[in-house]
């Protein structure tokens, strides 16, 4: 069964493969093709960023709250009629907050915009502090020793024995917090065992080093797979 | 000009320009017939099985927080997903926290329900299978009010229809009533699904993010935060196979492979040239 492709379709693509190669001649040297792609994605993700963020954050949040919102008969679309609603009125302080934020381009009244700053820090370490301390350091420290069955009878990684994969979690940790204490000097055993905690860095810096690679990658298959089936589609 | 002198005065596009043609040249239909071997790993598999294990009916959260640049890995991790989710007939609540992945994400949700009529010989249904909330700013207090009410972040859906009157949202209140959480990220809001989704309340989540991403998130695998991990392409390419539909993920493995032979050929050649140049100094170090 053939399949139709749309004019819209066939268009939008091409213009996808153009970008494509505009932004790929920066590879061979800086010019106007690469200039003008790089600058119509940035316009039009912060032109379609301000939109979104207006219809789903400023007008529900705030707006919906402050004015009468209303139905098109016709389409039965929401809109603002500007008329205040007074039920929510209190939705003003968070309103005048925001605006103070903007006093930060004024040399003189920039004092203000302390006010909501202090305000969303204060709110924000209140969130993160208590959930920070479970989550990155006691369920880390359970996962590291609490957590480890050193179970010797189940294999693990490359048909080693999980127990001892956690017997090299728990080394590998201790070994690499040891490299990053300097109070005590980096000689003899403690700094055999710190030599140990750089290697076991490095293993991590290794296999981020190797994901990222294949993430890099990754990008530019899809891109000549899209540029593939874009020739496919035109011839 | 000594070996040395040749290899540091290599211009990078050729570096640039070889890695593409062992890019291309895989892709094309001379290397149709040939694939490589995907071995699902253990952190893939848990989360396929668990999604397997799941009744039809059950609820489960996808939120798909990522955006146009990191399609490339986690479309194919979405679309398998999806259409497993689809498959086994389990009602699934769609979101994105990634500000310009709104429309992209209601596109590949309807994809893959419009695809269902071909491959299992139904269409879910929006509303009644499933449901798009759409985008709200600042992950974290999405997230979190989430926790208390879906309706307190998402009165209503993308399309502007109120959670109450949509069929499969009647009841469904929190994280309570759903199986588990799923997260495809490509940035930091797979943090505030660990800390304000897991920590505060105890959410079953699972991550898939892009391959920069995925070391730093194996610890709290390890330590059990989560439940599984999909890593980038390979991890995407991992799922297809689970699923049985391989896609773009699956076919990207065989450039890959390619792709890492000719960088680590440019990586020994670079270290070859740093030898080198160690050895040819090291004697004029000795002569002053």
């Amino acid at each position: 069964m053939e399949q139709t492709v749309s004019i819209g379709t066939i268009l939008w693509t091409t213009v996808g493969v153009f970008l494509t190669f505009c932004l790929f001649s920066f590879l061979y040297k800086d010019n106007p093709f690469y200039k003008f792609a790089e600058h119509l994605v940035v316009g039009v993700s912060v032109g379609y960023w301000a939109i979104l963020l207006y219809y789903n954050g400023i007008n529900p949040n705030l707006f919906s709250h402050l004015f009468v919102f209303a139905n098109d008969p016709t389409t039965g679309a929401e809109f603002n009629t500007w008329t205040p609603r007074l039920k929510g009125i209190h939705y003003i302080i968070p309103a005048l907050l925001g605006i103070a934020m903007w006093t930060r381009f004024s040399r003189k009244y920039s004092w203000i915009s302390r006010y909501p700053l202090a305000l969303y820090l204060g709110i924000s370490s209140g969130i993160a502090i208590p959930v920070t301390m479970k989550n990155n350091v006691l369920s880390q420290l359970r996962g590291t020793v609490v957590g480890l069955g050193f179970d010797w009878s189940v294999s693990g990684f490359l048909g080693v024995p999980q127990g001892i994969w956690d017997v090299v979690v728990v080394v590998g940790t201790i070994s690499s917090l040891i490299y990053f204490f300097f109070s005590k000097e980096h000689k003899g055993a403690w700094g055999g065992t710190a030599k140990l905690g750089i290697y076991t860095l490095m293993i991590g810096f290794g296999a981020t080093f190797g994901y990222t690679v294949m993430a890099r990658i990754s990008l530019l298959i899809y891109r000549i797979q899209y540029i593939r089936d874009w020739w496919k589609m035109i011839f | 000009m000594t070996l040395h002198d040749r290899l540091l005065a290599l211009d990078r596009r050729w570096v640039f320009g070889v890695l593409a043609l062992f890019v291309i040249i895989p892709l094309t239909p001379m290397f149709s017939n040939f694939s490589v071997p995907v071995t699902p790993v253990k952190e893939v598999r848990e989360i396929y099985d668990f999604i397997e294990g799941l009744k039809p009916g059950d609820y489960i959260l996808l939120s798909l927080d990522y955006d146009p640049g990191s399609l490339a890995e986690l479309h194919p991790v979405a679309y398998a997903m999806l259409e497993q989710c689809f498959a086994k007939r389990l009602k699934v609540i769609t979101l994105t926290l990634s500000q310009t992945g709104a429309q992209m994400v209601e596109e590949a949700v309807k994809d893959v329900a419009d695809s269902c009529k071909l491959y299992h010989g139904f269409t879910p249904e929006r509303g009644i299978d499933y449901v798009y909330l759409g985008y709200k700013p600042y992950p974290g207090l999405i997230i979190l009010g989430m926790g208390m009410n879906f309706r307190i972040p998402f009165p209503q859906d993308y399309y502007g229809t109120t959670l109450d009157s949509i069929p499969m949202m009647r009841g469904i209140k929190n994280y309570d009533n759903v199986k588990a959480v799923i997260n495809l990220s490509a940035g930091n809001v797979s943090d505030y699904w660990v800390a304000d989704g897991n920590a505060r309340y105890g959410v079953k989540l699972a991550l898939a993010m892009t391959g920069v991403m995925a070391a730093d998130y194996y610890p709290y695998y390890q330590s059990r935060q989560i439940f599984g991990i999909i890593g980038g392409m390979k991890g995407a390419a991992e799922y297809e196979s689970l699923c049985k539909n391989p896609g773009t993920a699956t076919e990207a493995m065989k450039v890959q492979v390619f792709a890492h032979v000719v960088i680590i050929i440019f990586i020994i050649i670079g270290n070859l040239a740093y030898f080198l140049g160690r050895r040819q100094t090291a004697p004029t170090q000795e002569s002053r």
